[in-house]
């Protein structure tokens, strides 16, 4: 049997952390990716220029850099504010910070994904008299959803992998609560191939369940037999 | 922003940035020598190997590469018989490392998307290639691997650029790469914003390099399919020109 050495909990924990980590950047990164996709095809130049260069930007600075600037210059951005010294929480810093590399790829799927909505649906909405508003909730984002969901599944892994990066700048998540088992018991084999496992785990489910999604999504969709 | 201070750390970066190039050349580089045969061999008939490939590129593209790094730097040296081999000499360093990790991480990736370049090759093509008598060996090298390769490519481009911006874990195991002089220089300066700012742009420039290449490199694969398209195109196109010019002469 595999001696834990009492840190059983505290990797428990930290696993949890992580999940929760990578839920919130999710939910707040589509949001994000559905802004920048709609800025995309804004009728207005400086709109669509403005989303360019948040994708472009962020998608080619590493993911470990954007998290330490946000880290270090949320840090030095608030003393400024403030006049003293304030430490920004590992959490919030973390979850802002994969939020923002989210949204920009998130950015590119859902855009590629309104695009496939055949132009005929949206033709006929037109036809049919409806508001924009009503073109875009009852038309092109159901349908788009089944386009974007394999993109947004290989997101959705990344982010999870991601989590780990924020180890780094202090967020208790299993990768942290893993290197400080790790350290003090002097065992890191263990302790990491733990923790690779516990990922293993977490993405092995993930596909399933993005497997389960997408028959989900398909299931108005006829396929030749 | 302080202009001096980018001034003065812009050497110390540079001198950063060749490490990250050379890791990550040195990584592409042999995460494709690895790539090309497990590529082949998960696509052949044979099942065992199959798996075993399956269960490489599972492991290594479900874990992060942080965790992966962190087994190998801190981990290796736990069992006796690697601090005892020769191979510990190799394992010690935080370079050789990160770039036997980095290395993996990227065949893993490279094997998956070179099968779906392989897979996605026309059927015709290598029955073609049969019906001329081509054994495997001339097959794989004339047809599967070039026309693989080239569909492969815009993916292949992405996972290079991934590539060079995983480098930057390297220095969570002291290694001065870009990030890591980066986060010293933050260290002992305390300016954030002027140094890893100044280390963003030069990865962002990095990218765009690797982005240019790659585009530079698939128009260059893709040049028999541009010529056929402009022959189809502009020949009828031409020859109704050449005869409404003709007839225009003739006419008046």
């Amino acid at each position: 049997m595999i001696e834990l050495q009492g840190f059983g909990e505290q990797i428990a924990l930290g696993a949890f952390t992580t999940l929760r980590t990578a839920v919130t950047s999710l939910a707040l990164g589509i949001g994000v990716g559905l802004c920048g996709a709609l800025a995309k095809g804004s009728r207005f130049q400086i709109i669509r220029w403005l989303a360019d260069c948040y994708t472009t930007l962020v998608r080619g600075v590493p993911e470990l850099l954007i998290i330490l600037i946000l880290y270090f210059g949320g840090t030095v951005a608030l003393t400024t504010m403030f006049g003293r010294y304030v430490e920004v929480d590992a959490f919030a810093a973390g979850v802002f910070a994969l939020t923002i590399v989210f949204g920009a790829y998130a950015t590119e799927v859902f855009r590629a994904a309104i695009q496939a909505v055949p132009s005929g649906q949206i033709e006929a909405a037109q036809a049919l008299g409806l508001s924009r508003f009503c073109m875009w909730r009852l038309v092109i984002l159901p349908q788009m959803w089944r386009y974007a969901l394999p993109g947004l599944g290989n997101l959705w892994l990344t982010l999870l992998k991601d989590t780990a990066l924020i180890s780094v700048v202090g967020l208790e998540d299993l990768m942290r609560k893993t290197s400080i088992a790790a350290g003090s018991t002097h065992d890191p084999l263990t302790f990491y191939s733990i923790a690779a496992s516990l990922y293993l785990l977490f993405t092995s489910v993930s596909l399933i369940g993005l497997t389960w999604l997408q028959r989900r999504a398909d299931r108005g969709v006829r396929f030749a037999q | 922003m302080n202009l001096h201070l980018i001034v003065e750390v812009l050497p110390l970066l540079f001198e950063g940035m060749l490490l990250t190039a050379q890791l990550t050349a040195a990584s592409v580089a042999i995460g494709l020598l690895l790539a090309v045969p497990l590529a082949l061999l998960r696509t052949s008939p044979s099942s065992v190997l199959s798996y075993t490939i399956v269960l490489y590129t599972f492991v290594f593209r479900g874990t992060p590469l942080l965790v992966q790094l962190f087994l190998l730097y801190y981990g290796a040296g736990q069992l006796e018989w690697v601090r005892s081999s020769a191979a510990w000499s190799i394992l010690r360093e935080p370079y050789w490392c990160a770039l036997i990790a980095f290395s993996l991480n990227n065949g893993a990736y490279t094997t998956e998307i070179l099968r779906g370049g392989i897979r996605a090759v026309p059927s015709g093509e290598i029955e073609a290639a049969k019906a001329l008598g081509m054994s495997y060996a001339l097959r794989i090298r004339r047809i599967v691997l070039p026309a693989g390769f080239r569909l492969a490519l815009p993916a292949y481009a992405n996972e290079v650029v991934l590539m060079l911006k995983a480098s930057s874990l390297a220095s969570t195991i002291t290694l001065m790469e870009l990030t890591g002089t980066a986060r010293k220089i933050v260290a002992q300066t305390f300016s954030p914003y002027e140094v890893f700012i100044s280390a963003a742009l030069i990865y962002l420039g990095f990218t765009f390099l690797i982005v240019h290449v790659f585009g530079r490199l698939e128009r260059h694969m893709a040049k028999h399919q541009q010529r056929a398209k402009l022959k189809n195109h502009s020949r009828p196109r031409d020859r109704a020109a050449a005869k409404v010019s003709a007839s225009q002469k003739v006419a008046p």
